[in-house]
């Protein structure tokens, strides 16, 4: 069975079910769909001809198992934090998107990619209308924008793709042809490259609680499979990635939102998986999947962690929180355990895939990529490892009293700490997931100790800022980015000449329509009843005029 | 609020703490001496070269975007529609 088909059936059943059977819905189908998961074979695929064209809805090989997996695991975690939300539209939206995301990393073919790509982008939006505020509503709408953005060059490579190759078979596309080039373009806008970025950090923050946690999993990990797919050693996305890993830890510096911080995290994150993918060796290409699904658990907990301080406190500026450790122990441990992951502590899980990227840059003689990426390691660790836990839950204490969330959410919580602490120690369960061959061994005395060395004098560096007082505070504010364009300098600058624009238009139009009347007014003159052209000449004067005619003919041939 | 006061709201634990970690740094420094550190780039055979490169590096990241907040830092309803309804925003007010 096709594995979008459980997660598509559960969302309808929670349509009409939803009231009485919500629990066992929520969490019965990402189980269903891991045991029909468990059923596939490797190899196996299904097509059927369409107007002549070769599709394939299922293809089942390693790359896309093992995203199949992750997104099951993920989807169930996600399910089980928001299981005691009473929001039937929430749910029903969160089970396409997760059925989506799915049927795109088992399409074999373009065509059948596009589809799911699109219903992505349609049904996670109401996972952002869904917080139901005038904000969320404009970013929701941003957000769709730029995806049916990406939807329509997909589309149009595809279209591209099958003239010049006859074929729609979704496989190795390479950047060589205009088609290779709209393709990177759609799947890029999804992976939030550079200068494209600004979809994923004004949408996920604005979106609920809950539903920034499927949101962080799916649309860009389906992006990091379409490239891995598509683009694997395409030299240009290791300068992209590591332009990815670089800039956006700046601007989660001074991010006062939370939840923005972890979204400009996110980009950064992904740029390892973009530059390993660049890097295409089976090594590079194996952290980029590994760091991949990694992340999905580490980013989905702290994405967790981040919710449920939203959830309990209705905030979630760093400058309205503080001393929470007090009131919600047990979310400040998990969220711990998160910001240790994604800062690749040794022991856990980021440590074990991060450095499969780094080292297949230095295996390639990437020298400055590996510099760059070693300094967004250590920026990763200063934003999302001791940022975000130390703002929410220590600093200065903002007198917020509350509890630790509803136990459905610590539960998630706990379960996704859980994996992060048994990757880090038992890579080996990863790695047999990985579809690419390589040989590593993280732990050695050498790796261990420079990625403590770096952490620990990152962390130094840190409180030395905060004594010295040279760190910067969190302040209410917004921080201006590439959106800004589209957001402020377009709309004003139209502002500005739409007055203008108007006064030609009027003008114009009272021109036109003047012209027009004079026009009429000529025509009504010589070819109205009393023209002269129009009334009805006597003969006499007719032949008369015939006679003249001819004779000016005459005239005109003789001369 | 009568709650009594926690461990870490003593200045003193704070003090016994970050001793503790400074301590931490010194002794992963103090490693390399000891232990040979096998180096897969020229760079990283420098003395403690990871501990210097993450902590100018943490410096330097922090520093420069404190310089940032010049250039795009904005108030915080930068963005919202100056005029309630969204359609026609009304004059922009900027922060002095």
């Amino acid at each position: 069975m096709a594995p979008f088909l459980p997660f598509f059936a559960g969302a309808l059943a929670l349509l009409l079910l939803g009231s009485r059977l919500r629990a066992p819905l929520l969490l019965g189908v990402p189980l269903a769909g891991a045991v029909s998961l468990a059923g596939l074979e490797d190899g196996a695929s299904w097509s059927f001809q369409w107007f002549g064209m070769e599709l394939t809805p299922l293809r089942v090989d390693g790359l896309s198992l093992m995203f199949g997996w992750l997104f099951h695991l993920a989807a169930f975690l996600a399910a089980l934090f928001a299981l005691h939300l009473r929001d039937r539209v929430q749910h029903v939206a969160a089970f396409v998107y997760a059925g989506a995301a799915l049927g795109a990393v088992f399409a074999g073919d373009l065509l059948t990619l596009f589809v799911f790509w699109e219903l992505m982008a349609l049904s996670s939006v109401c996972l952002i209308w869904a917080r139901r505020s005038p904000r969320a509503l404009r970013a929701g709408l941003r957000y769709l924008l730029t995806h049916i953005l990406s939807g329509v060059l997909l589309l149009a490579g595809a279209l591209v793709y099958v003239r010049a190759s006859g074929s729609l078979a979704f496989g190795q596309i390479g950047t060589d042809s205009i088609a290779g080039l709209l393709l990177l373009a759609a799947f890029g806008i999804k992976c939030a490259f550079p200068l494209v970025h600004n979809w994923l950090t004004d949408a996920y923050p604005e979106a609920t609680p809950t539903g920034t946690v499927y949101l962080s999993v799916f649309t860009t990990k389906v992006a990091v499979y379409a490239l891995a797919r598509g683009f694997a050693g395409t030299e240009v996305l290791v300068y992209v990635g590591v332009a990815m890993t670089c800039f956006p830890i700046f601007y989660a510096v001074i991010e006062n939102d939370l939840r923005r911080v972890l979204a400009y995290s996110m980009i950064n994150q992904i740029g390892f998986m973009v530059c390993g993918i660049g890097i295409g060796t089976s090594l590079a290409l194996a952290g980029a999947v590994a760091h991949a699904f990694n992340d999905v658990i580490f980013k989905g907990l702290l994405m967790m962690s981040m919710g449920a301080v939203l959830h309990m406190t209705g905030r979630i500026n760093g400058s309205d929180l503080g001393g929470l450790y007090k009131s919600m122990p047990k979310t400040t441990a998990l969220c711990i355990v998160g910001a240790a992951s994604i800062s690749a502590f040794p022991l856990f899980s980021g440590f074990v895939s991060k450095s499969l990227v780094m080292s297949a840059a230095i295996g390639e003689g990437y020298s400055w990529v590996w510099l760059g990426l070693l300094f967004a390691s250590a920026g990763v660790f200063h934003h999302a490892g001791i940022k975000i836990p130390f703002f929410a839950f220590f600093a200065h204490d903002s007198g917020i009293r509350t509890t630790d969330p509803p136990s459905n959410m610590l539960l998630a919580m706990a379960l996704a700490a859980g994996l992060c602490i048994v990757i880090g120690v038992a890579p080996g369960l990863l790695y047999s997931l990985v579809p690419f061959e390589f040989t590593y061994e993280p732990y050695t005395v050498t790796h261990v100790l420079a990625q403590a060395q770096l952490l620990f004098f990152s962390a130094l560096a840190f409180v030395w800022l905060r004594l010295s007082g040279l760190y910067p505070p969190e302040l209410r504010s917004v921080n201006i980015d590439v959106e800004w364009v589209y957001r402020r300098l377009v709309p004003d600058a139209w502002r500005r000449i739409a007055p203008f624009v108007r006064n030609l238009d009027t003008t114009a139009q009272s021109r036109l329509r003047s012209l027009l009347a004079s026009m009429e007014r000529g025509l009504r003159a010589a070819h109205g009843p009393e023209g002269p052209l129009g009334r009805t000449w006597s003969t006499r004067v007719a032949v008369a005029a015939v006679a003249v005619l001819l004779g000016a003919y005459l005239a005109a041939l003789v001369l | 609020m009568n709650e009594p006061a926690r461990f870490l709201d003593r200045p003193a634990n704070q003090r016994r703490l970050r001793r503790v970690f400074y301590a931490l740094c010194a002794a992963l420094v103090g490693l390399e001496v000891f232990v040979h550190r096998h180096a897969e780039h020229p760079f990283e055979g420098a003395f403690a070269f990871h501990a210097v490169f993450g902590f100018v590096a943490c410096v330097v990241l922090v520093l420069a975007a404190k310089q940032m907040r010049r250039v795009l830092m904005r108030r915080e309803n930068y963005y919202e529609p100056r005029h309630g309804d969204g359609a026609t925003p009304a004059r922009r007010t900027e922060e002095p």
